[in-house]
């Protein structure tokens, strides 16, 4: 049927043929761009019109890994590694909190209709939709006094706000897709709650436990405002680590290319090797719920 | 799960109604809620914020001033420019994004190899952080070497100067936003399309319906609460964008790119003006929860109907 429908549509096979390597080109081009022109130097940058064919040099990376840029105006030190670090860390340390505080609330929301369920359920999806700076400045104020700014405890805590309901509702309808049937007949067995839920429940929603974590990663990896209002150099992530660089040494072109390489490459390769389980959960969070 | 098989599942498997067995579900969320509490209290801080004159420069001059910071702000010019683009921004990246990524569902719609692996490829731009999109982009369109420069100077637009140029900067960033988030549009329309019962399309098929016909009284019909949906979504993320226009501009040139979020937080940490922030922050909230209310009544239809499918 939806060949049929496409082909009656009006579009000959090579006019969709062109669409799609129009498509490929632009949403590819970036990606490519950038990465041939972080095993470029300088020079071979600026020349113009841009060369296809070059030498390759792995002087930009062999930079970032040392942490030391030469320049002609001396040497300038390069804490961009450590913004790796920062941006591995907080991630995985918030996905993993995520996990422990929203799979058993999705578990609630999903078996028990309970007073307030609902109320609550929506209060975590709305911070999906507020604009985060409502919360964060007042935040970077209180975390003055408190003693949590520039600490990665403070910046775990705040990263809940991106990782946690895409968990909760992921997981959520992942729970509500799954028979309650198997857990009622371990439960007859005279088996607790608790162990239905981690010996039955539990292995029966990893496809979707994984889906929505692997999702919360990457959204934790990407995010750029948080660290940027409450983190000082020593504990920012690549995204605001990678701004840094931009300013600090404007015109080291291959470095800012091999950095950006550098701080794409976890996202997209994680991307590619769960794509199904990625697009599953993008639409079962947007979508379905 | 209805309400009666739980309380059937409570009583089969022997467990009273007791009051352990009512507060379990609460004990389950509770965490989840109280970490978000922690969270919560700055709304109300900034709500309150917003009610004052504040100033971190000028603390002595701290004080309640009731609704005259709004009316301030709303009196302002630099305020409407605000508004301006923030309302040009969100409108062109959203119907750009949902027209680009509905055509392209269609183009991939059947499962065949080739559309598969076009749509994973199309993952990637979506998995790149915004902001580091925006370096990407804005390497590209370096007026010395960038080699999107180049090629618009090949075509005659020698001077072309991108995010640079206030004439141009809007186009710049939309067209980032555009490569980052019409994969979204597309993975969801697609998931829609490829979702559709076929039965109305092999009846089209056998009267010999018109493809236009088709698409405009079949797919485009039963495709809308997809649409609906994606289109909400990205309106809501759209008119709080932050991080590629902070990234490309920080607002500039001028105040050419001066949205809402970045406003916001050129007052509180350029201007250290507290109270004008939040009362910026208090109305972009006001505006996204009106519109995230339209969202959430869209969205449980949605669920209602795919869960009643069942």
């Amino acid at each position: 049927m939806a060949r049929s429908d496409v082909r009656a549509a009006g579009l000959p096979r090579f006019l969709r043929a062109f669409a799609l390597v129009l498509v490929l080109i632009f949403f590819l081009f970036p990606i490519a761009w950038i990465f041939l022109m972080s095993f470029q130097s300088n020079e071979q940058i600026l020349r113009i019109p841009p060369h296809l064919l070059f030498t390759p040099t792995l002087m930009n990376y062999r930079a970032l890994i040392s942490g030391k840029l030469i320049t002609a105006a001396g040497s300038l030190d390069l804490p961009f590694m450590r913004n790796l670090g920062n941006s591995a860390l907080l991630s995985a340390a918030s996905v993993a909190l995520s996990l422990l505080l929203g799979v058993p609330a999705a578990y609630a929301f999903a078996r028990f209709r309970f007073r307030l369920g609902e109320n609550i359920a929506f209060t975590l999806l709305s911070f999906r939709f507020a604009p985060p700076l409502l919360v964060l400045l007042p935040l970077s104020l209180y975390f003055q006094e408190l003693g949590l700014a520039n600490t990665y405890v403070g910046l775990i805590w705040v990263y809940q706000l991106i990782c946690l309901p895409l968990i909760l509702w992921i997981v959520r309808s992942y729970f509500e897709d799954l028979s309650p049937d198997v857990e009622y007949a371990y439960r007859v067995d005279g088996h607790s709650w608790w162990r239905a839920f981690t010996r039955i429940a539990i292995p029966l929603a990893g496809p979707g436990i994984a889906a929505a974590g692997l999702l919360a990663f990457i959204f934790a990896w990407n995010n750029f405002v948080f660290a940027l209002i409450l983190a000082s150099a020593d504990k920012q992530p690549v995204t605001v680590g990678a701004l840094a660089f931009v300013t600090a040494s404007g015109i080291q072109y291959g470095q800012i290319a091999a950095a950006i390489v550098l701080s794409i490459l976890p996202t997209l390769a994680l991307a590619l090797y769960a794509q199904r389980w990625l697009v599953e959960g993008l639409s079962l969070g947007a979508v379905k719920g | 799960m209805s309400e009666s098989a739980e309380i059937a599942l409570h009583q089969r498997a022997g467990v009273a109604a007791s009051r352990g067995a009512r507060l379990l579900p609460y004990a389950l969320s509770l965490p989840a809620l109280l970490v978000c509490i922690g969270i919560l209290i700055p709304f109300g801080t900034a709500a309150w914020y917003s009610l004052q004159r504040y100033n971190l420069a000028m603390p002595f001059t701290r004080g309640f001033i009731g609704w005259s910071g709004y009316l301030d702000v709303l009196s302002d010019p630099d305020f409407w420019n605000t508004v301006e683009v923030s309302a040009i921004y969100t409108l062109a990246t959203v119907v750009l994004e949902l027209l680009l990524g509905l055509g392209i569902a269609l183009l991939l719609r059947e499962r065949t190899r080739l559309n598969n692996i076009v749509s994973i490829a199309l993952l990637l731009p979506l998995m790149t952080a915004p902001a580091i999109a925006a370096l990407m982009w804005k390497l590209m369109t370096n007026p010395g070497f960038g080699v999107l420069s180049w090629i618009v100077g090949a075509f005659g637009l020698t001077n072309f100067k991108w995010a640079s140029d206030p004439n141009t900067a809007m186009l710049t960033v939309v067209l980032v936003d555009i490569w980052v988030y019409t994969p979204f549009m597309m993975i969801l329309l697609l998931a829609g399309l490829r979702s559709l019962p076929t039965q109305p399309f092999e009846a089209a098929r056998l009267d010999g319906v018109p493809g236009r016909f088709v698409f405009f009284r079949i797919t485009l019909p039963m495709l809308m609460p997809y649409i609906v949906t994606a289109t909400l979504f990205r309106l809501l993320d759209s008119i709080q964008q932050f991080d590629i226009i902070y990234a490309m501009t920080q607002g500039g040139p001028g105040d050419s790119l001066m949205v809402f979020q970045v406003r916001a937080y050129l007052e509180f940490f350029q201007y250290t003006n507290v109270g004008r922030s939040a009362v910026l922050m208090m109305i972009l909230w006001a505006i996204t929860y009106a519109l995230s209310n339209v969202f959430v009544k869209q969205w449980l239809k949605l669920r209602e109907r795919s869960h009643g499918a069942q």
